[in-house]
C-alpha cells in the first residue's frame, strides 16, 4: 500500500481507473489477435412488465459450427438492482461483466450510495467503447443491460452497439445472433401492463423462436434438463428463477405449441 | 550558518506519539463487540453522512477514529486494495489479516517518515464461519488482534471499563447494541440518532456487511426515534 502522492487525486470511485493505474497487466492486452478462434454467446433479451424487468439468455456457446458449451451463463447479476447479459466473444464479454459488477460495488462502497440506473448504463457504455479496438479485430462484445431504479420505482433496458452507443428502451430488447428472431417474437406478443408470469412465458417463447431459426442459439434441453437462464429484477431486487419453476414453464410453453 | 538542533530519535518518536494520541482522544469512541451472528460496531457519531464505519469487502468491515480526512483516505485505500486482490485472484483470497497488515505498514511508514503522524486508530474485522477476527491498528503502525470486544478513540479507557463488566459472549444483536450504548454514554443514554451502527452478519449472503438505520436502532433499543 502506498500513501501520499497527489493530494487532489481523490481516488475517485472508478475501479477501472484503479486497475489501469495499479495493475495495467490485468487488463486485456490489445495485440492483434488475427483470427483468434473463440467461443461466442448468442441470444439474450430483456422485457419490462408492470413492476420490474425480466432478463433471459439461452445456454449455448459456439465456436464456428461447433457447439462448445451447453450450459453457458450469459446473464450476470451486476448488483442488487441490475443485470447484464452478454453476446459476442464470450471471453472478453464475461470479463467485461465481471469488471462491471466490481465497478458498481466499488462505487457503492467508496461513495456510500449506489450509482443511479442511468449512471450504471453510462459506465457500461464507456466499457464497451474502450473495447472498440478489440471489436475491430473481431472480438465484438455487445451487452444488454437491465435494471430497476429503486429511487424512482421504474425498470429500464439499455441496448448497446459495438461502438459504445447506448440506447434506452422501455419495452423490450434483444441482442446476439438470434436477437432478430427473438425481437420479432416479442414484438408480436408484447403489450402494456404484463404481469410477471406473462413476461416470463414471453421470454421463454422468444428464446424458443430464436433457437428455431438460429443454429447458434440453444433451445431448452429437456434431456439434460438445461433451461434458459431467467432473471427477474423488481422492487425486491435481483433473483433468478429456479430449475423447478423453469421446467414447469417450459413444459407449458411446449404443450401449447404442440396443441 | 545555523545548525539544526539535535533531537534524539527517542524524543522525536515520543513527541509524535503524544501528538497522535491527543488528536485521537479529542474525538468520540467506537465500540466493537462480537455477538451471536458476528460483529457489531457502534460509534458515537452525530453525523448521519460522515461515517466512521464502512464495508470493505465481502467479509471485512472497517471502523476508525481520529481525523476524518485521514481515515477516509485509508478506508478508500482499503477498498481499492481488496477489490484489486479479489479481481486478480478470487474473492475468498481477500483477508482481513492482509488488509490490517497493509494498514500497519502504511501507518508505520508514515509515522517514521513524515513530520506529522496520522491521527487515527483503525479496527479491521473479518467474520468467519466460526468466529470473528478483530485487528486493532494504531497511529504508529502497531497491530494487535483482539478478542470479544474493543474500544478505540475518545475516552476509550472509561468506555472499556464499563464494557468489561457487562460483556458476555453470544449476545443477541439487541443486547450487544444496548450494552454498547450504555458503555458509550457517560451521563444519560446517547440518543439512537447519534449512534452509527453497522456490522458483519455471517448469516447474510455474499456481502456480510450491514448498516442499521436510525429507526431500527431505536426499535432495538426500545426507544422512539
Amino acid at each position: 500500500m502506498r500513501l501520499g502522492g497527489d493530494p487532489f487525486d481523490l481516488m475517485g470511485p472508478s475501479f477501472s481507473a484503479v486497475l489501469r493505474r495499479e495493475a495495467p497487466e490485468l487488463l486485456v492486452q490489445r495485440l492483434d489477435p488475427g483470427a483468434v478462434p473463440h467461443v461466442e454467446g448468442t441470444t439474450v433479451l430483456a422485457l419490462t412488465y408492470a413492476g420490474g424487468v425480466v432478463m433471459a439468455g439461452d445456454r449455448r456457446g459456439t465456436s464456428g459450427n461447433v457447439i462448445s458449451k451447453r450450459d453457458m451463463r450469459k446473464v450476470f447479476e451486476a448488483d442488487s438492482w441490475s443485470a447484464v447479459a452478454i453476446s459476442g466473444a464470450a471471453g472478453p464479454a464475461m470479463e467485461m461483466a465481471r469488471i462491471f459488477a466490481t465497478e458498481l460495488e466499488f462505487y457503492e462502497k467508496v461513495e456510500g450510495v449506489p450509482l443511479s440506473l442511468e449512471g450504471k448504463a453510462n459506465k457500461l457504455a464507456q466499457m464497451v467503447r474502450s473495447n472498440l479496438p478489440m471489436a475491430l479485430q473481431g472480438l465484438v462484445v455487445v451487452p444488454l443491460f437491465a435494471g430497476y431504479e429503486p429511487r424512482g420505482g421504474f425498470a429500464r433496458i439499455y441496448e448497446y452497439d459495438a461502438a459504445g452507443g447506448r440506447y434506452e428502451e422501455r419495452r423490450f430488447a434483444s441482442t446476439g445472433s438470434g436477437g432478430r428472431d427473438a425481437r420479432g417474437s416479442l414484438k408480436a406478443r408484447y403489450r402494456e401492463g404484463l404481469d410477471r408470469e406473462q413476461a416470463v412465458d414471453m421470454v421463454i417463447e422468444a428464446l424458443w423462436d430464436a433457437a428455431d431459426e438460429d443454429s447458434a442459439t440453444g433451445g431448452p434441453d429437456l434431456v439434460r434438463q438445461i433451461f434458459p437462464l431467467v432473471a427477474i429484477i423488481d422492487a425486491d431486487g435481483y433473483r433468478e428463477l429456479g430449475d423447478d419453476t423453469l421446467s414447469t414453464r417450459v413444459e407449458e410453453v411446449i404443450a401449447e405449441r404442440r396443441a | 550558518m545555523s545548525m539544526p538542533f539535535y533531537i534524539p530519535a527517542e524524543q522525536q518518536a515520543r513527541d509524535k506519539a503524544d501528538f497522535a494520541r491527543k488528536g485521537i482522544a479529542r474525538g468520540r469512541s467506537v465500540v466493537a463487540v462480537t455477538y451471536t451472528d458476528g460483529l457489531l460496531f457502534v460509534a458515537d457519531n452525530p453525523s448521519a453522512t460522515l461515517n466512521k464505519l464502512s464495508e470493505i469487502y465481502d467479509r471485512i468491515a472497517f471502523a476508525a477514529v481520529g481525523k476524518y480526512s485521514e481515515f477516509e483516505q485509508l478506508r478508500r485505500y482499503g477498498i481499492r486494495n481488496a477489490e484489486v486482490t479479489g479481481y486478480q485472484y478470487a474473492r475468498e483470497d481477500v483477508t482481513g489479516r492482509s488488509l490490517a497488515n497493509g494498514y500497519a505498514n502504511a501507518l508505520g511508514q508514515a509515522f517514521a517518515d513524515s513530520p506529522k503522524p496520522f491521527e487515527v486508530e483503525l479496527l479491521v474485522a473479518e467474520v468467519e464461519a466460526d468466529g470473528v477476527e478483530i485487528y486493532h491498528v494504531l497511529y504508529d503502525g502497531s497491530i494487535t488482534d483482539e478478542q470479544g470486544f474493543v474500544v478505540v478513540g475518545g475516552s476509550a479507557e472509561a468506555v472499556n471499563t464499563r464494557l468489561k463488566d457487562s460483556y458476555a459472549p453470544d449476545l443477541s444483536l439487541g443486547e450487544a447494541l444496548a450494552m454498547s450504548q450504555r458503555a458509550l454514554s457517560s451521563d444519560g443514554d446517547i440518543a439512537a440518532a447519534n449512534l452509527e451502527v453497522a456490522g458483519l452478519d455471517r448469516t447474510r449472503g455474499r456481502r456480510k456487511f450491514f448498516r442499521l438505520p436510525d429507526e431500527r436502532v431505536a426499535e432495538l433499543l426500545g426507544q422512539t426515534a
